[in-house]
């Protein structure tokens, strides 16, 4: 996937989480994590979303999360998002999806 | 006994409602896709109700989505999104003509083929909205096996009919009556419209059991509070329970002894009164009333 | 023999009298009274100083002594602040802080615990900054947590000695009787101050309000104040009391109050004249808005309501669903308004209210009691001090008291709040044993304590979502994932005292 441009998906409210991504020009997957349950959550929500990147074949990107306790399903579906919007696709891929 | 009594409408991207939607145990819960998605979220609604859908557990509470009209540049999108996701319905707002629903269906099935899911799985609601679908209500009705019900939109009804709501509904009488009709002819669920006003107890009452009495299976609720006053609405009274058993009895009694005529109270049972009394104590027992735990009153002696 | 001062001869012996000491003169041994009378110039009998730098002087406050506040002024307290920066600017250290609890309003103590000024605290509970830094080992020595019953036993023994209590007053005389009815900072019931007032060596009296004498009502009495001081404010309205509390229209909520008012009703402690205590919290609001729909329908009356006051439990009491209320906190301006007309609405203090060690208490005599929780574990333990991140953020408050006092003591709380579970399988702290809590009621389903077989038998075909508790865990844990376990130093920052005095569980200084 490449990222062309800034995505950006998601709320500051509660339950939720704002994600955005845009390239690195370092080539590497960094992640900035801002979460109000960083003590309880911060590491499995960093691992995550790096899984969820390699599964998505995006290996170049800087994503800055602002997380406000949102659950697992509610990251994936931001960040999916934010890179869908990223990388500026209009025709999404289900089925590889599931 | 399927009970539809009420779909709780959750917008589809709000997280703090989707993530446990399923708490206020309505028979239904349907995620908004559609009107209260703003133009530019649609993308971000989808991608929240895939995943919802996928990882979240709902228990008994069926799930719905109401997905874009195939003529908005997203609703082609959303099948093809929610399919996938496998909820039990899909709803599509502002059903005008078979063709619509024949639409739909094709591009369900088509997924589901790619997908490698069961043909048919997915069912289908569609939802009426405006004069040329009443008008259209029956044809839309027996246009696909997918179908399981229709429910009613009143507001962009009225809108369309150029005129608004009112508190005794007369505006909406013709629309109610020919949805009814139609589903039950085609042998689907009758859902009525959305009462938007939350703090109005009283009004939302009278509109539940105004649309109960017409013969509607259940209602469209926009806030949590609403489900339990419907719920509490179409369960059956202890009279009526009890009424109903005693027609029962009766007609067993009428059976043992080899007569085909009973009588309760000095009025004739006939066939429509005892199917009437076994639809009354199967909802009764399918809206969690424990039967034996009510005194059935002795019976006189006649 | 000589004869006294009034000329009269007493014997130096007198058989059945055990010590005579012989009249010296109407003025000698009575040191508060004029030495002189009759003079119209001089200003009236008063305890009047003329600054609190005066009354701490006044009050021999030396290093290492212990000084006392009230809570009653919540959010909107001056006088704590106001009186630490005087104690601070005279040098005075190594103060023992006994405060019935603190608020997001005292952050200035940051600085005098840094400054050593204060080393010692012993309250009910901490908030905000203050509450974190204490969290991350701000001070050398324990935080002592107690519950509102436990200060009020610890003061009454004699086992914490306060040496000056610094009472704010919303309305006193020149002579110390005081109330909280009336005045700009009115706040209500003093119930916790009341203690203070009895058993301090030295009471200072702090109020924005001074009243012809004499003060009736009084909750604080003339005889027990040594000095008052007059400043401009004691607190800010705003902070000291909520208006009316409208009820809450998240859904969330209101699910919870209804399974919780349906508990209630079927839990077999709902009869005529059963007595009831709720909290503040929007839940707690809610369920007695709908408790009042289930007495009007059973016609049921209240013989009482205990707390913690709230215009919605005032509404009953006015409606007559309530016959008396005991009242030790008013929460909002309805209850300031009631306890301050109406004499069954009645001001009770912090020992009647809930000592477990006098000769009954009123938390004694409570059937229903709906409470909070930050976390509830397996066995029913409740956590309402520290976060689950082990940060200190709440207080002990009443739980502990009204929850083994009640006939049933009902939790209600979300099954999780975002992605932090409230069912977990331990606390991290204890501030209620599991053995007093009876049931717990969350948005996804409904627990009741295997120890009350009873509750569960009257509850089980009444149509709530019932679950054992560990379901609810593992419920809870499904959704949310499972959090990693927070780190902590081996250096405690807190001390739990359950309500009879002894020690229920240690708070540890979290890792950072």
């Amino acid at each position: 996937m490449n990222l062309i441009r800034t995505g950006k998906a998601g709320t500051l409210e509660s339950s939720d989480v704002m994600i955005t991504v845009r390239n690195n020009p370092a080539n590497d997957i960094e992640i900035k994590l801002k979460s109000i349950v960083e003590k309880q959550f911060g590491n499995h929500i960093r691992s995550f979303v790096t899984s969820l990147l390699e599964q998505m074949d995006v290996h170049s990107v800087i994503v800055d999360i602002d997380d406000r306790s949102a659950l697992d399903c509610v990251i994936r579906a931001r960040l999916e998002t934010a890179l869908y919007r990223a990388a500026g696709i209009k025709v999404f891929r289900w089925e590889e999806m599931e | 006994m399927k009970l539809r009594r009420t779909m709780l409408y959750v917008p589809g991207n709000n997280p703090n409602m989707v993530k446990d939607a399923h708490i206020y145990r309505s028979d239904a819960v349907m995620f908004d896709l559609e009107d209260s998605v703003a133009v530019q979220e649609k993308d971000a609604a989808r991608f929240l109700i895939f995943r919802a859908l996928t990882c979240i557990d709902y228990e008994n509470t069926e799930t719905v989505v109401r997905i874009n009209g195939l003529n908005t540049p997203f609703g082609e999108d959303d099948v093809r999104a929610m399919v996938r996701a496998r909820p039990d319905i899909i709803r599509l707002p502002k059903t005008e003509t078979p063709e619509d629903i024949e639409a739909v269906d094709a591009l369900i099935g088509a997924v589901e083929k790619e997908a490698g899911i069961e043909e048919g799985s997915i069912r289908l609601f569609a939802a009426i909205e405006n004069a040329r679908g009443v008008v259209n209500a029956y044809r839309i009705a027996v246009s696909s096996p997918r179908l399981v019900g229709i429910a009613f939109g009143a507001e962009d009804f009225v809108t369309n009919l150029n005129t608004q709501r009112s508190k005794e509904g007369m505006e909406l009488f013709t629309a109610r009556q020919e949805i009814l009709m139609a589903s039950r002819a085609a042998g689907l669920h009758a859902i009525d419209t959305v009462f938007s006003d939350v703090n109005d107890d009283e009004g939302f009452r009278r509109e539940v059991t105004l649309i109960k009495n017409m013969g509607f299976d259940g209602k469209s609720v926009i806030n949590p509070r609403q489900v339990s006053i419907v719920h509490e609405l179409y369960t059956p009274t202890i009279e009526q329970i009890n009424s109903a058993r005693k027609i029962l009895r009766a007609i067993e009694e009428a059976e043992k002894e080899g007569s085909g005529v009973a009588a309760v109270d000095g009025k004739m049972i006939d066939k429509p009164i005892v199917e009437r009394a076994r639809r009354t104590l199967e909802l009764a027992q399918v809206s969690g009333i424990y039967l034996d735990e009510i005194d059935e009153e002795v019976p006189n002696a006649e | 023999m000589p004869n006294n001062s009034a000329g009269r001869n007493i014997p130096s012996q007198i058989a059945g009298i055990e010590s005579v000491k012989a009249f010296e003169g109407a003025f000698v041994n009575t040191p508060l009274v004029r030495k002189q009378k009759g003079s119209r110039t001089l200003p009236r009998l008063n305890k009047l100083v003329e600054s609190l730098e005066q009354a701490v002087l006044k009050s021999e406050l030396k290093d290492g002594m212990t000084v006392s506040f009230h809570h009653h002024l919540r959010n909107g307290d001056m006088v704590l602040n106001m009186v630490m920066d005087v104690i601070s600017n005279l040098g005075i250290k190594n103060l023992t802080l006994a405060s019935s609890s603190l608020t997001s309003a005292h952050e200035p103590l940051i600085r005098h615990i840094k400054n050593g000024v204060v080393t010692r605290l012993v309250t009910s509970g901490l908030r905000d900054k203050l509450a974190d830094e204490i969290s991350h080992g701000l001070l050398e020595i324990p935080v002592l947590f107690h519950s509102h019953g436990g200060r009020a036993r610890m003061i009454e023994t004699g086992e914490m000695r306060v040496d000056v209590a610094f009472l704010g007053v919303p309305s006193c005389d020149v002579y110390g009787n005081a109330n909280g009815y009336s005045g700009p900072s009115a706040c209500g019931s003093l119930g916790y101050a009341m203690v203070d007032a009895v058993h301090a060596s030295r009471v200072v009296l702090i109020t924005d309000n001074l009243v012809e004498y004499p003060n009736t009502p009084f909750s604080i009495h003339q005889d027990q104040v040594d000095y008052i001081v007059k400043v401009d404010q004691i607190g800010d309205p705003e902070g000291i009391s909520a208006g009316a509390l409208r009820m809450t229209k998240n859904p969330r909520d209101i699910l919870i109050a209804q399974y919780a008012t349906h508990v209630i009703e079927h839990s077999g402690y709902m009869e005529n004249g059963f007595s009831l205590q709720t909290g503040s919290g929007s839940i707690s609001l809610a369920v007695t808005n709908f408790l009042r729909e289930v007495m009007l329908r059973k016609n049921y009356t209240a013989s009482f309501a205990l707390g913690g006051i709230t215009g919605s439990i005032v509404r009953l009491h006015e409606e007559g669903l309530i016959k008396r209320l005991l009242d030790v906190q008013s929460f909002d301006k309805e209850a300031i308004r009631s306890i301050a007309e109406n004499r069954y609405h009645t001001e009770i203090d912090a020992s009647y209210y809930a000592n477990p060690h006098n000769k009954g208490c009123a938390t004694n005599k409570i059937n229903v009691v709906i409470l909070s929780a930050m976390e509830i574990d397996t066995n029913y333990n409740v956590n309402v001090l520290t976060g689950s991140d082990g940060v200190i953020r709440g207080a002990s408050g009443g739980h502990s008291d009204t929850a083994i006092g009640s006939g049933i003591s009902i939790i209600v709380a979300p099954l999780f709040r975002g992605r932090t579970a409230t069912v977990v399988d331990r606390v991290q702290t204890v501030i209620t044993p599991g053995e007093t809590v009876d049931v717990l009621v969350t948005d996804h389903g409904v627990a009741v304590n295997p120890k009350r077989q009873d509750i569960f038998e009257r509850l089980k075909t009444k149509h709530l979502p019932l679950y054992t508790i560990e379901e609810l865990q593992k419920k809870a844990e499904k959704i949310t994932g499972k959090p990693e376990p927070v780190q902590f130093e081996k250096r405690i920052v807190g001390v739990v005292e359950y309500r009879d005095g002894t020690i229920l569980d240690v708070i540890h200084q979290v890792k950072e």
